[in-house]
């Protein structure tokens, strides 16, 4: 009995956090410079170190119990660092659904490791493993079930997602690259290791159920992202849509280990695989992007900000990057990850035998496409209202580039993203071994690549990032050089926009965010179901001193499904009272009466 | 490598063949065919104007923009490497969006915001075709449904009536040429260059890979002409139905290709 494993799977999780802690805590140097006590910023800095080292122990111990433990040890450290950042009253409510939360989600854990104990006696990994293969079939639908509900709280799958969009905009930025970067991502590796790696996949719906929850999560995740305001509520939004994306991938491959497609299924957890290493770099980057925007002009909301690519050129190019990966523009590696989905998919609606099914997977190809679309709108916005033309503030006006720590923490996210673009080949073959160790399945005699640039997954299909990348660069070079030689270099005057003979542009004529995403929140109205409210604040009858108006949209998972749990629970507990009566002789009957209770809850079972 | 200088050399004739034809067809005379090739040249020739609000962003897009979009010649083969054409083109727009939002002026933005409200609708109708065909080895009726669904997304991409409109000088309706606004002399002779290529390409692909007849481009071409004349410009939401029923008619090819209609 060991205390620690460190198979390909959880070696693959440790190299990510370091991965992401590296720049992370770099960045965190000059983000923290002045902005608390000397004292303060040394706690949150260890703090942030023992965040990091309980994640790394949650991938790397081999006891279900001590897993818990670490589990439990990660939500809280994470917890306190929400309410570091505490200059708002909304960073304590953001920590408090953060906490209710992801305690409702470990509750659901807990049952499932108890209910794993009971039937196999042992809190070790392997002793687990071997025992639960002899398993009937509805005690381990029953533990897959509370198992998803449990790591699916912690990755954000909707409609468990809530706590997201808050407790990642009130952490300090660097806490936010690590929550969004590394720490949802063990819930992905929670699922792998006790689903995949522990349980086995017993049914064909398991993973029909994670797509179609995957599907759910890409959709709704995007959607709000695009109509989103606060630069880093929007990038928390995304954190769920690209969840979603991982968990296409981890779905797809349940789907095709219990259809008999080993190949497909290697290739589709590759895929999801790689989409995690690709989401924890250029969140990871954007999250530290807004965080300098922050720093720099003291506002989150994308409306006050505009120019920024000139008077913070760095942080706007590595915010560029970041945006350019997360919308899958080739050759970077948003797009490598989001290619191999898609073709796994696509291979999925190739070898798998019943019609439906073929259907069923070329619908999650599609929504995958539509996500793709939506989240390029999503960060073109970002991008291009907080960057780009003219200041719509005059904080965003005065803006100074950030001390250098973050920029090279942004900085060496941002080469990282082109390298995982470019390094495809050589990321994919070491993912395709580990997720052959996950699968249980022998990948080694699974080629994905032809040639040492080429990957070619299923059939005729091959992608090369760095002759694509090459290609881009030939052409963009030759077509530069030979209109420069053969016309000369263009000349250029330097004029006002054109303003179609108005008096002077200012910012207020600019496009604005909400004007940007009107057209989907329009169209998306039956779910986003946008609404207006205007006031008049009268001073008279006759003369209207100042008008209100207000539009925004309503969050459904709120409205309709936590505000009435909520108010269950606090009818529940008002009915609870009334058995609080204060009298002694009172509670000692009611111990007495659960006792008896227990004494015959033994006896029956 | 011949493919592709000779799809970039005649991407500007058929913008003129469909601009000649659309105009014969109203019963006017019509600029000549070789028409985008004077503007080409005469654009190439031309001092450019830049707003002084713009960035590095404003001046790279038209060369990026191309780059992607000429790229794509190489990925017009097979249903696989769609894919990637699918991407590249996506890299080119999200380049352009920007620099439509980088003047400063409501214009650009409004053309922006239009174009991703379009195009990320377009895309799984576009990947949902491109799974017919590569599904479909025999089924007439799922390539005609397939090549149908792409003629619908294709007009929509190359900003055509009933879209949106390449002739159009209003700009409150503009998309695509609302973003190019402020673009002038060598920039905007390779924007147009770029989005001439990219429509012989969409072309070629419904051509080329669904009917394999690379013969049949000039009837498509006539196809678009005659839509365009045919149709009034739809309303910006609903192009929404628009796009839905071009969806419709891609699922219904892939359902047809998955079992395996022979007509």
């Amino acid at each position: 009995m060991g205390w620690f494993l460190f198979d390909p799977l959880s070696l693959f999780f440790i190299v990510l956090i370091l991965l992401i802690s590296f720049p992370a805590f770099i960045y965190s140097l000059g983000y923290l410079k002045g902005h608390h006590t000397r004292f303060k910023n040394i706690l949150t800095q260890l703090a942030m170190a023992a965040f990091v080292l309980s994640m790394i122990l949650v991938v790397s111990v081999r006891q279900v119990f001590v897993f818990l433990i670490m589990w439990e040890l990660m939500s809280l450290l994470s917890y306190f660092l929400i309410l570091s950042d505490k200059d708002s009253p909304k960073s304590v409510e953001a920590g408090t659904i953060y906490l209710v939360m992801t305690h409702a989600g470990t509750a659901f854990l807990i049952m499932a490791f108890f209910l794993m104990y009971k039937v196999t006696g042992s809190f070790d990994f392997l002793v687990i493993k071997q025992a639960l293969a002899g398993l009937p079939g509805h005690t381990k639908d029953m533990l897959f079930i509370l198992l998803l509900i449990g790591f699916g709280t912690k990755a954000g799958i909707v409609p468990l997602h809530i706590w997201l969009p808050y407790a990642h905009p009130a952490a300090p930025s660097h806490i936010s690259c690590l929550m969004s970067g590394v720490m949802i991502k063990t819930a992905i590796y929670g699922l792998l290791r006790f689903v995949f790696f522990m349980l086995g996949i017993n049914a064909l719906w398991w993973g029909g159920l994670v797509l179609g929850l995957a599907v759910v999560t890409c959709l709704v995740g995007v959607i709000y992202a695009l109509i989103e305001q606060d630069i880093k509520t929007l990038l928390a939004y995304s954190s769920v849509e690209n969840i979603g994306i991982i968990l296409l991938g981890v779905g797809a491959s349940m789907f095709l280990v219990k259809a008999g497609l080993p190949v497909l299924a290697v290739l589709a957890l590759s895929a999801a695989l790689y989409h995690l290493i690709n989401h924890a770099v250029f969140k990871g980057l954007l999250f530290l992007g807004a965080g300098s925007i922050y720093r720099a002009t003291g506002t989150r909301n994308i409306e006050k900000l505009g120019g920024l690519i000139k008077t913070m050129p760095w942080t706007a190019l590595f915010f560029l990057i970041g945006a350019m990966a997360i919308s899958a523009l080739p050759p970077l590696n948003g797009f490598v990850s989001e290619w191999l989905t898609l073709v796994a998919l696509f291979g999925g609606v190739l070898g798998l035998s019943s019609g439906f099914l073929k259907l069923f997977f070329c619908f999650c190809a599609a929504a995958l496409a539509l996500t793709g679309g939506l989240a390029a709108a999503c960060f073109v916005k970002a991008f291009g209202i907080a960057c780009l033309a003219k200041p719509r503030s005059q904080q965003a006006a005065a803006a100074k580039e950030v001390h250098w720590t973050m920029n090279f923490g942004a900085g060496f996210l941002a080469l990282l993203t082109i390298a995982l673009g470019l390094g495809a080949v050589w990321v994919f073959k070491l993912l395709a071994k580990i997720a052959g160790y996950t699968t249980g399945l022998d990948a080694s005699a699974m080629n994905f690549s032809p040639g040492l640039f080429t990957l070619q997954p299923v059939g005729n299909i091959s992608l090369s990032p760095v002759w694509l990348a090459l290609l881009l660069l030939v052409i963009m070079g030759v077509v530069f050089i030979l209109l420069n030689l053969v016309l000369g270099r263009s000349k250029v005057t330097t004029v006002p926009t054109w303003d179609c003979g108005y008096y002077k542009l200012t910012a207020r004529n600019e496009y604005t965010a909400t004007g940007f995403s009107k057209p989907f929140r329009l169209v998306l109205s039956f779910f986003l179901l946008p609404y207006q409210r205007s006031e008049k604040i009268k001073e008279s009858f006759y003369h209207v001193k100042s008008f209100v108006y207000e539009t925004n949209t309503k969050q459904v998972f709120n409205e309709y499904l936590y505000a009435p749990l909520v108010n269950f629970t606090f009818n529940l507990g008002r009915l609870a009272k009334n058995i609080q009566q204060g009298s002694v002789h009172i509670y000692l009957s009611y111990i007495f009466v659960a006792l008896f209770l227990l004494l015959i809850f033994m006896g029956r079972f | 490598m011949l493919r592709f200088i000779l799809i970039i050399l005649f991407a500007p004739l058929v913008s003129g063949f469909i601009t000649r034809l659309k105009n014969n067809l109203r019963l006017r005379r019509g600029p000549s065919i070789f028409q985008p090739y004077y503007n080409l040249a005469k654009y190439f020739r031309k001092d450019e104007v830049v707003s002084q609000e713009t960035s590095w962003i404003f001046r790279i897009t038209p060369y990026l923009v191309f780059t992607a979009t000429a790229s794509a010649v190489f990925f017009t083969t097979s249903p696989g490497s769609l894919i990637t054409l699918i991407f590249l083109f996506s890299f080119a727009r999200f380049f352009l969006v920007l620099a439509g939002l980088d003047a400063a002026s409501s214009f650009g933005g409004m053309g922006s915001s239009r174009e991703m409200f379009i195009s990320s609708f377009i895309e799984p109708v576009l990947f949902l075709s491109v799974a017919a065909l590569w599904l479909s080895t025999n089924s007439m009726i799922a390539s005609a449904l397939a090549a149908t669904a792409l003629f619908l997304a294709a007009l929509a991409e190359t900003s055509r009536i009933p879209v949106d409109n390449q002739e159009t000088h209003l700009e409150l309706t503009m998309v695509h040429e609302a973003m190019l606004l402020e673009y002038s002399g060598r920039s905007l002779a390779i924007l147009e260059l770029a989005a001439q290529v990219k429509q012989l390409i969409f072309l070629m692909i419904i051509a080329g890979l669904i009917f394999n007849n690379l013969a049949l481009l000039p009837v498509i071409a006539v196809l678009v002409a005659l839509v365009e004349l045919s149709l009034a410009k739809m309303r910006l939401f609903r192009v929404v139905d628009y796009i839905a029923f071009a969806g419709v008619l891609a699922v219904f090819s892939v359902v047809m290709s998955i079992v395996g209609a022979i007509i």
